[in-house]
């Protein structure tokens, strides 16, 4: 047997006497492909970065033998020096997001001819025609011109070609993948993923992934190892781990696809919201002294036309950029539209005083739960703000009741949290901040939700919890939902009818088992195939 | 542990305030001297606290005695520290409590045992200056004009500043395109010009002062309220108060400006320094107070006119950079506090 390319034993990492990584051991063997998969907070990310010692006021732990190609080496041990020059040659990088990876003053080109200098010793010239030819290899189209192109030029499957291609230029034996995919659009994600597989078999290099898409590990990696609260809880060949997965962590992982729960429409009701030919433009500036006259239109919907029944869900589907976001703004009346909306029979008008009848029948929870609760502001206030626009009649006792039962209504209670009214955002993990913006949605009993992206923030455990209570809520009150989201998975669980929309267009829209099983649509069905 | 957990983030920025020895050592030590000085005309002054004269008690604190009432010839205020007044007050059972600096800002001692100005004495601790007056008393009134007039001033511009700032903010577009116009066009006005020539125009008074540099004061604080209203007027929270159907006001009053008070609360102790700054120099210059009011710019002039009188410039010189000193040392502590990236370490 060959020894290992990478082989770690006893990792710790921790940050000012906290543990993040504990005693973890694992080993990549010359040209596989392992995934490192585990929740946020699971120290998978911190695990890679302390392979390279690239994380700031940590202490480490435990060593990391590399058979590099001057020999071998214990990456936790040997002086900086000698380390620098083992990163970005025999072990490289790429991140989740290459926009801030890359540096927006240098055209790619540059940036990876960069690297050929430095650690190649190639001249200017030389290492220009090798960078065209690295991103020729990494299939951008016309390589010669995206080499002058700087990062925000190129589209975002683009710029992770881009990192691809430097994090390749010395032809490295291991290549770390930090979340490649992750910020990208899901008809790109495959093409990134087929890429890194394509070249990993070229290169004979091994890749360490890190993820927390299971169906990314699936079609990636050979080997998997699970993470959770800084250990490595189960490890082994993907295809043993996926069908017969021993410990309980694994099975919730595994088990966390999000399942159908939710009524069978009934028809009498008439529709909650109605659209015919919506339209929403921005106004951009116009170039040149004639932007001085007359602000440009952009259109981001075009002529968009659907129906919300009452007590069902209308899932809506879509890459970011292709008007979803800003058809749910239009539908809350924050941002003015064209064409027909009603909502309850009621159309949005420019005075605030009729809008606010309006306001109390839909409400909205978005998708960060971070940014939608404001942290300067108690859960009581949050929760309650409703109220004091809608009853601001109502004592300050009965409020506290209400806050308290809507609470209750998304799982939240004082016995869990105690003085959870009076506590502030920054106390409560992503999930529970979702619960609470239902809640406060929830709080003027509207009849439609809009949810743009409830759960895509949240981890896939907390994400099924999130759906199944959005599934009990519709089930025992008849709301209907309008669900914006990219996630085949969410639509297949929750949705009733679905639209789909590209490029401001709603190309393809039917009953939800319709779409799934024949999407007619080439762009549907580049969606509903990555669901393998 | 769930004690410290509920705080709200304004008592957490508290905590890591407090934490910081300096910075908060500084606050203590500045709010004693400010509430000191507030309290100067019973620490210094030229009229006793209390008189006990042929058994009845006087108070000239509150209430001016004509001299004919404790034994002098004329119905003109009684100057307590003339010896004649002196000694009546002492005769018999006659007795008066003195301030512990029995002068006040302008009180000229006329009993001086050298010419003026005088070096630090028993009878003046720090000196007189070139009129005679005592340093000491001079120092503890023009230490609390500056620090009261800078609190006016670092006022009055917050409040113009914020709100100025979140109108252009949060209303954005057209109304914030003009505002920017009128503020570079208000900005590039000359400052000091104005004030010369104001100076010249009206009667010179701490109020005018006040009015003039408030004019100018409020637009650098201005810009960075109007970029937090801008950046928080999209976040999610706040459509959510706006689905909700919350007013405007109650969102930029309940829901913004919470979220946009962290460069207001940093620049306070900064902007103080500069506006105490700001007076002295132009007292200095003797664009400032009227003459005759108490103030460290117009010692300072002094000690610059009268070189070998060391103990004038040193004094000033010295409340001067504590003050500003104290103050720079709080802002520090401050911005450290609120910079949302240091965390909270138990």
């Amino acid at each position: 047997m060959t020894k290992p390319l990478l082989e770690v034993k006893g990792l710790n990492v921790s940050f000012a006497g906290q543990e993040v990584v504990r005693d973890i051991d694992f080993s990549i063997a010359p040209g596989e492909k392992l995934a490192l998969v585990g929740e946020s907070g699971s120290g998978k990310t911190v695990t890679a970065l302390s392979l390279l010692r690239l994380v700031q006021n940590a202490s480490l732990g435990g060593s990391a033998v590399f058979q590099g190609r001057e020999g071998e080496v214990d990456l936790l041990a040997i002086p900086e020096r000698q380390l620098r020059g083992i990163r970005g040659q025999d072990i490289s990088m790429i991140f989740q997001e290459p926009m801030t990876a890359l540096n927006p003053l240098f055209s790619v080109g540059n940036q990876i001819a960069e690297v050929l200098q430095l650690k190649m010793g190639l001249t200017p010239s030389e290492s220009a025609r090798e960078a065209i030819k690295l991103l020729a290899d990494t299939g951008i189209s016309e390589p010669e011109r995206r080499a002058h192109s700087f990062p925000h030029q190129l589209s975002g499957g683009q710029r992770q070609r881009a990192m691809i291609a430097m994090a390749l230029a010395c032809k490295p034996m291991l290549l770390l993948a930090d979340e490649p995919t992750t910020a990208l659009d899901v008809t790109v994600r495959s093409q990134i993923l087929d890429l890194l597989a394509d070249l990993q078999q070229k290169n004979g290099m091994a890749v360490l992934m890190i993820t927390h898409d299971l169906n990314l590990v699936r079609r990636f990696a050979t080997r998997v190892a699970v993470m959770e609260n800084g250990y490595i809880v189960e490890h082994g060949a993907v295809d043993e781990v996926f069908s017969n997965p021993q410990h309980a962590y694994t099975r919730r992982l595994i088990d966390s696809t999000p399942t159908r729960d939710v009524q069978e429409p009934d028809l009498s009701r008439p529709a909650v919201m109605k659209a015919k030919d919506l339209r929403v433009s921005y106004s951009v500036s116009t170039p040149g002294f004639k932007g001085w006259f007359k602000a440009g239109r952009f259109v981001v919907l075009q002529a968009a036309s659907f129906e919300v029944p009452a007590g069902q869900t209308l899932g809506l589907m879509g890459e970011s950029g292709s008007g979803k976001s800003s058809l749910a703004l239009a539908a809350l009346g924050l941002h003015p539209h064209e064409g027909q909306l009603e909502v309850m029979g009621k159309a949005w008008s420019r005075d605030e005083a009729a809008n606010k009848a309006i306001r109390q029948a839909i409400q909205v929870v978005f998708q960060d739960p971070f940014s939608s609760l404001s942290p300067r502001m108690t859960i009581e206030e949050i929760v309650g703000e409703g109220l004091q626009v809608y009853q601001p009649g109502l004592s300050a006792v009965e409020r506290q009741q209400r806050v308290l039962q809507s609470l209750a209504d998304v799982g939240m209670s004082e016995a869990q949290f105690s003085g959870l009214l009076q506590r502030y955002p920054h106390e409560f993990s992503g999930g529970q901040r979702q619960r609470i913006a239902i809640a406060r949605a929830l709080m003027v009993e509207p009849q439609l939700l809009v949810l743009d992206e409830p759960t895509s923030a949240l981890d896939v455990t907390i994400q099924k919890q999130v759906l199944q209570l959005l599934q009990r809520l519709q089930r025992e009150r008849g709301l209907s939902y309008l669900l914006i989201t990219h996630d085949v998975d969410v639509i297949a669980a929750m949705a009733h009818q679905v639209m789909v929309m590209k490029d401001g267009v709603v190309v393809e829209a039917g009953p939800v088992s319709a779409i799934l099983k024949t999407p007619q649509h080439p762009y549907t069905q580049a969606l509903v195939g990555l669901r393998g | 542990m769930i004690n410290t957990l509920s705080l709200s983030p304004g008592k957490r920025a508290w905590q890591r305030f407090s934490r910081n020895r300096l910075g908060f050592y500084s606050l203590l030590l500045f709010s004693v001297m400010v509430l000191f000085s507030l309290f100067a005309e019973v620490l210094s002054n030229d009229k006793p606290l209390v008189v006990s004269y042929e058994d009845k008690l006087y108070f000239p604190l509150v209430k001016d005695y004509a001299e004919k009432t404790f034994g002098g010839d004329f119905d003109t205020p009684a100057d307590y520290l003339d010896p004649f007044i002196k000694d009546k007050l002492k005769q018999g059972n006659n007795w008066a409590i003195y301030p512990p600096n029995p002068y006040g800002p302008k009180t000229i001692n006329y009993f001086a045992k050298q010419p003026n100005p005088s070096a630090p004495s028993r009878d003046n601790l720090f000196g007189t200056d070139d009129r005679g007056r005592d340093l000491l008393a001079q120092l503890i009134y023009g230490f609390r004009l500056s620090v009261l007039f800078g609190l006016a001033l670092t006022l009055i511009g917050v409040v113009i500043g914020v709100i100025t700032g979140a109108i252009q903010g949060y209303v954005g577009g057209k109304t914030d395109l003009i505002f920017q116009r009128f503020m570079e066009v208000w900005g590039s006005m000359p400052e000091l010009y104005l004030l010369i020539i104001f100076s010249a125009v009206f009667a010179p008074s701490v109020a005018l002062l006040l009015f003039l540099l408030s004019l100018f004061g409020w637009m650098g604080l201005s810009d960075y309220v109007r970029a937090e209203f801008l950046r928080n007027r999209q976040l999610d929270y706040v459509r959510a108060a706006k689905a909700l159907g919350v007013s405007n006001l109650h969102i930029m009053w309940r829901h913004i400006l919470p979220n946009s008070m962290t460069p207001v609360v940093t620049f306070l102790p900064f902007r103080m320094s500069a506006a105490i700054l700001a007076l002295t120099a132009l007292d200095f210059l003797g664009l400032g107070v009227p003459p005759g009011t108490p103030s460290l710019g117009e010692l300072l002039n002094q000690g610059k006119a009268n070189i070998d009188a060391w103990w004038i410039s040193l004094s000033t010189f010295a409340v001067l950079v504590i003050t500003l000193l104290l103050l720079t040392f709080m802002g520090d502590a401050l911005r450290d506090a609120l910079d949302p990236r240091k965390a909270d370490q138990a």
